[in-house]
C-alpha cells in the first residue's frame, strides 16, 4: 500500500501543483483590464495566429504559453549544455566547500 | 534605429529588444547563482522598458519558468538538485501558500492588506539579511579559532543540527543533500515559507533558499539547485494562470529566455568555483537591495528604487561573471598543464 502510494505521489503532487495561489510571484493577481490584440498591424503569419488565439480563446492561449515555454526552456537548456560540454570544462563534478 | 525595436503583438507596444535580452541575461546569471526566480528584478526592468505593469508580471512569470528550467538542467548535471527533497517540500509549499493567501484575503476584508504585506516583507528581508551576515561573522570567528565542525568546512549557524534531532517518523534520507531527518522537518519548513510566500505575494525562492540552508541543513549548492527545481514547477503554473488572464506577451518571453540561456550557464557554472559562503554573502546583499527598494517605493521614491535595483543587478552580475570566467580559465590552465605534452 505504502509503495503504491509512493508511486502515485508524483501524480498527486502534480495535480496539487495546479493550485492557483502558487503563482503569486510578482505580487498580486492581474487586473480586470480587457486587452484586445490589434491583429491589423501584425504581418507575420505565426504572430498573427497567436494574436488571434489570444483574442478568441484564452484557454488555448494559456496551453500554448505553458507548452511553448516548456519546450523552448528545455531546448535551450539541452542546447546550451551541448555547447558548454565543448568548452573543455568539467561540468559533471564540483567540490562543495562552504568556507 | 527602428530595427532595435520589436512590436509586441498583444500589448501593442514597441519595445527595445536588446534591453529585454539584457534583462534575461542578467536575471539568468543571478537566478542561476542564487537559485531564485528573481521576479523582484524582472518586473521593474520590463516596466522601465515600456511594458504595461499588467503584462510585466505575467511575462516575467513565464520567463522565470523557462529560465529555471535551463538552470535546473545545468544544476542537475552537477548533482545540485535533490529531487526527493524538492518534491517533499513542494507539498508543504502548496499547503502553506494556500494558508498565506487566505490570510491576505482576511486582511483585504479588513482593509489592511497593502501596508501590512509590504512592511512584513521588509521585516523578513531584514531578518534574512541579518541571518546571512550573522552566520558569516560566526563562521569567520570559528575559522580563526580553528574550529571545523561541518562536513564541507567551517559553518557559522548550525540550527539545523538541533532540528535534525526531531525523530518523528517517517525518517527520510535525502541523498543529494546528504541529510537524514524526519520528513516533517522539510514539510513544516516549506509550509512556513509557503505561508510567507502566499502572504507576501512572491514566488518564495528568496525565503526558501536560506531556509534550506539554515533550517534543513542543505549545503549551499544543493539549496540553490533544489530551490530552482521548485521555482520551475511553480513558474510553469504561473505561466498558465497569467496566460489565462491574457497577461503574457510570449514574444518578450522568448527574447528574454534567449538571453537567460547564456546568463543561466554563467550563473550556474559560477557556483562550481564559488565557496558556499561567497554565495550566501552575495545573496544577503541582494536581499538588502531588494529591501531598500521596497522601502523607497513605500515612500514613493520610485525612480530611486529602480536605480538601486538595476544598479545592484549590474554589480552582482559582473561579480558572478568574474567568478565564472576566472574559475573556468584556471581550470583550463590546470588541465593543459596536467595533460602530457604532444
Amino acid at each position: 500500500m505504502l509503495k503504491r502510494t509512493a508511486k502515485l505521489l508524483p501524480l498527486i503532487l502534480a495535480l496539487l501543483a495546479v493550485l492557483p495561489q502558487l503563482v503569486w510571484a510578482a505580487g498580486g493577481g492581474a487586473s480586470d483590464l480587457v486587452v484586445v490584440a490589434d491583429t491589423r498591424v501584425v504581418k507575420n503569419v505565426i504572430l498573427h495566429y497567436f494574436a488571434d488565439v489570444y483574442n478568441m480563446n484564452l484557454m488555448l492561449n494559456a496551453v500554448w504559453a505553458v507548452v511553448l515555454t516548456a519546450i523552448y526552456g528545455s531546448f535551450l537548456g539541452f542546447f546550451m549544455d551541448f555547447l558548454m560540454s565543448r568548452t573543455g570544462l568539467d561540468l559533471t563534478k564540483r567540490k562543495i566547500v562552504e568556507h | 534605429m527602428e530595427w532595435l525595436y520589436m512590436h509586441m503583438p498583444i500589448a501593442g507596444v514597441n519595445i527595445f529588444w536588446p534591453g529585454m535580452l539584457l534583462i534575461g541575461f542578467s536575471v539568468g546569471v543571478i537566478g542561476g547563482f542564487f537559485g531564485m526566480g528573481g521576479a523582484w528584478m524582472v518586473t521593474p526592468g520590463l516596466n522601465i522598458l515600456g511594458f504595461p505593469m499588467a503584462f510585466a508580471i505575467g511575462t516575467d512569470m513565464a520567463h522565470i519558468a523557462g529560465k529555471s528550467m535551463i538552470s535546473t538542467v545545468r544544476h542537475a548535471k552537477f548533482g545540485n538538485v535533490d529531487y526527493k527533497l524538492g518534491i517533499v517540500m513542494l507539498a508543504g509549499t502548496m499547503v502553506g501558500i494556500e494558508i498565506g493567501a487566505q490570510i491576505v484575503m482576511y486582511l483585504e476584508r479588513i482593509g489592511l492588506v497593502g501596508s501590512v504585506v509590504r512592511w512584513v516583507y521588509v521585516v523578513f528581508l531584514a531578518l534574512i539579511a541579518w541571518m546571512v551576515f550573522y552566520d558569516y561573522a560566526k563562521a569567520v570567528s570559528k575559522k580563526k579559532k580553528g574550529v571545523v565542525d561541518g562536513e564541507h568546512g567551517t559553518e557559522g549557524v548550525t540550527w539545523y543540527k538541533t532540528l535534525h534531532k526531531i525523530n518523528i517518523p517517517p525518517m527520510m534520507h535525502f541523498k543529494a543533500a546528504g541529510i537524514t531527518c524526519s520528513a516533517w522537518l522539510p514539510i513544516m519548513v516549506s509550509m512556513v515559507t509557503g505561508i510567507l510566500a502566499g502572504f507576501l505575494g512572491i514566488g518564495g525562492g528568496l525565503l526558501r533558499m536560506p531556509a534550506l540552508i539554515y533550517l534543513i541543513g542543505c549545503p549551499t549548492h544543493i539549496s540553490v539547485g533544489t530551490d530552482l527545481f521548485e521555482v520551475m514547477i511553480s513558474g510553469l503554473y504561473g505561466a498558465f494562470t497569467y496566460a489565462l488572464k491574457g497577461r503574457i506577451e510570449m514574444v518578450a518571453v522568448f527574447v528574454m529566455l534567449t538571453g537567460a540561456a547564456v546568463g543561466a550557464q554563467i550563473g550556474t557554472i559560477a557556483t562550481k568555483y564559488a565557496k558556499g559562503y561567497g554565495i550566501r554573502i552575495a545573496f544577503g546583499l541582494a536581499v538588502l537591495c531588494c529591501m531598500l527598494s521596497i522601502i523607497l517605493k513605500q515612500f514613493k521614491f520610485n525612480a530611486l528604487a529602480a536605480v538601486i535595483i538595476l544598479g545592484a543587478i549590474a554589480l552582482i552580475c559582473l561579480w558572478i561573471m568574474k567568478i565564472m570566467f576566472a574559475g573556468a580559465a584556471q581550470e583550463l590552465r590546470e588541465k593543459k598543464a596536467a595533460s602530457p605534452q604532444a
